[in-house]
C-alpha cells in the first residue's frame, strides 16, 4: 500500500513535470528534440529487449525440442528440429534488427543525393562511388527507369550508371543479413567485396563498349522541367519512423519464404548424408558454377528463402564459391528488373549487361573454389 | 478543381498512393481529379528518381514514398 502510494506520487509528479515542459516547449524546434528524445529513448528500449531475445533463442530451442517435445539427441529428427527451432527466430530477429539499422542509415542518403555526388565524375572513380553509394542508396528495381534516365540526363556516364544498377540489387540488405545469420561476418563482408568487384568491373566494360546509341531513343529526348523534389533533412523521430516502416515492409515480405527456407534446409541438414552434395555442388565439378549462375536468374522472388537451403547445402559438401555465385545471379540478374529496364534499353544492351555480369559472376565463383 | 496526378508505372506503392489520396478526397470532400500517368516520357517533366511521384496542381510535392494523410490533406487544401 505505502509503495504503491509512493509509485503514484512519483507518478504524478512526473506528471506534472512533463506537463510544465510541454508548456515551456512551444517553439517547433524544441517539440522536435523532444520527439528525437522520445524516439531514442523507445529505440533503445527496444535494442535491450532484441537483445535478451536473441540470447536467449539457443537455450529455448534446445529445451522445447528435447524437453518439451521429447526427441532423441543425436536423431535425425531431432537434429533437424532443433535447427528449425533455433534458425528461424534467430534469422528473423536478425533482420528486423538489422535492416532497422541498416534502414536508419540509408535514411541519410537518397537517389537525388547520389545522383548530385555522381554528376560529372569520370569513369573509373565515378563507377567506385557509384557502386559504393549503390549499397547505401535506398533502391528499389521499380524505380530503375526513373532512376536510370535521372541518372542519363544528369550527365552521368552510362557505364557509372550500370555500375549502380548492378551494385544496388546486388548487395542488398537482406543478403547481407542471411550471409551475416548463417555464415558469419567474413562470408557477408567477402560478399560485399566480391559484389562491389563485379559491379564496378561490369560497369567499366559496358563504359568502354560506348553503347550509348542502344539506349532507347526517346530517353536522349527527354528534357525534364527541373522540379525535382527539395531534400529536407528528417529529424532522428522521422528517420526511426521510416526505417521502422521499410523493415515491417521488407520482413513482411520475406518472412515466409525464410521459413520455409529454413524448413527446407532442416529437412537436409537431418537426412542427406554427409558428402552427397560434394559430386555435384563441390570444387570438383567445374560446370557447377555457370550452371549455378544459370539457374539463379529466374528464381528472384526466393532470395530470402534460397539462402537456408545453399546453407544446409554447403554443411554437405556444396562448394562456397559454387553456392555464392548463385545467390549473386538471384538477386542481379533478375527476370523482372530486365524487364523493367527494357523499357528504357535496347535488346543488345540488355543482353550485354547480363553477358558481362554473368562473367564477372562465374569468375568470382571460380575465384573463392579456389580460395577457400 | 485540383488536379492531382500520381506518377508511376503500377506499381505496389502506386497503388497505395492512389488509395490514400483517393480516401482523403472523399473523406475531405475536397473537389479533385486524379489522373495516374504511366509514361516514362511524360513523368519525367518533374524529374522524379523514385516512384511513386504525387503531382498537385502541376506541382511535384513527394517521390518515392507515400506520405500520410496528414500531410495529403495539407497539400490539398492548400493548393
Amino acid at each position: 500500500m505505502h509503495s504503491g502510494e509512493e509509485a503514484g506520487g512519483i507518478f504524478v509528479l512526473f506528471y506534472v513535470r512533463f506537463f510544465a515542459m510541454t508548456q515551456v516547449l512551444s517553439s517547433p524546434a524544441e517539440h522536435a528534440r523532444a520527439a528525437d528524445r522520445r524516439a531514442w529513448l523507445i529505440v533503445t528500449g527496444a535494442a535491450i529487449v532484441w537483445l535478451v531475445a536473441y540470447r536467449s533463442i539457443q537455450p529455448l530451442a534446445h529445451w522445447l525440442t528435447y524437453g518439451v517435445i521429447g526427441l532423441q539427441p543425436g536423431s535425425h529428427l531431432g537434429e533437424s528440429v532443433a535447427f528449425f527451432l533455433y534458425d528461424v527466430p534467430k534469422i528473423l530477429l536478425l533482420l528486423s534488427g538489422m535492416i532497422f539499422v541498416i534502414s536508419t542509415v540509408r535514411s541519410f542518403f537518397s537517389p537525388e543525393r547520389t545522383r548530385a555526388l555522381l554528376a560529372g565524375k569520370r569513369e573509373g572513380v565515378g563507377n567506385l562511388l557509384a557502386a559504393s553509394l549503390g549499397v547505401v542508396t535506398p533502391f528499389c528495381s521499380c524505380s530503375a527507369v526513373p532512376l536510370f534516365i535521372g541518372f542519363v540526363e544528369a550527365g552521368i556516364p552510362l557505364g557509372v550508371t550500370f555500375s549502380f544498377l548492378i551494385a544496388a540489387p546486388m548487395v542488398n540488405e537482406v543478403a547481407l543479413v542471411m550471409l551475416f545469420g548463417l555464415f558469419g561476418w567474413q562470408i557477408a563482408a567477402l560478399y560485399m567485396a566480391a559484389g562491389l568487384a563485379i559491379a564496378i568491373a561490369s560497369g567499366m566494360v559496358i563504359g568502354r563498349l560506348q553503347m550509348e546509341r542502344y539506349v532507347e531513343d526517346f530517353v536522349w529526348q527527354i528534357r525534364s522541367g527541373g522540379g525535382a523534389v527539395v531534400v529536407t533533412d528528417p529529424t532522428w523521430s522521422q528517420r526511426f519512423a521510416l526505417a521502422w516502416q521499410s523493415t515491417r515492409e521488407i520482413v513482411g515480405r520475406v518472412w515466409l519464404y525464410v521459413i520455409i527456407g529454413i524448413a527446407v534446409g532442416a529437412g537436409i541438414h537431418g537426412y542427406v548424408p554427409e558428402q552427397a552434395m560434394a559430386d555435384i555442388m563441390g570444387r570438383e565439378a567445374w560446370w557447377s558454377v555457370p550452371a549455378a549462375v544459370l539457374l539463379g536468374v529466374p528464381l528472384y522472388a526466393n532470395a530470402a528463402g534460397v539462402m537456408p537451403v545453399i546453407q544446409a547445402l554447403i554443411a554437405k559438401g556444396a562448394a562456397l564459391g559454387t553456392a555464392l555465385a548463385f545467390m549473386m545471379a538471384v538477386v542481379a540478374l533478375s527476370l523482372p528488373e530486365m524487364i523493367i529496364l527494357r523499357r528504357v534499353l535496347k535488346p543488345r544492351l540488355i543482353i550485354t549487361f547480363i553477358g558481362i555480369t554473368a562473367v564477372g559472376i562465374v569468375a568470382i565463383g571460380y575465384l573463392f573454389n579456389l580460395m577457400i | 478543381m485540383v488536379s492531382v496526378k500520381i506518377l508511376g508505372s503500377g506499381c505496389a506503392n502506386c497503388k497505395r498512393l492512389e488509395a490514400v489520396v483517393a480516401k482523403v478526397i472523399a473523406e475531405r470532400g475536397i473537389d479533385a481529379a486524379i489522373e495516374k500517368v504511366t509514361d516514362y516520357a511524360h513523368m519525367m517533366r518533374w524529374n522524379i528518381l523514385q516512384t511513386p511521384g504525387l503531382v498537385i496542381n502541376d506541382t511535384l510535392v513527394s517521390a518515392g514514398r507515400i506520405p500520410s494523410e496528414s500531410e495529403i490533406t495539407a497539400w490539398l487544401t492548400q493548393h
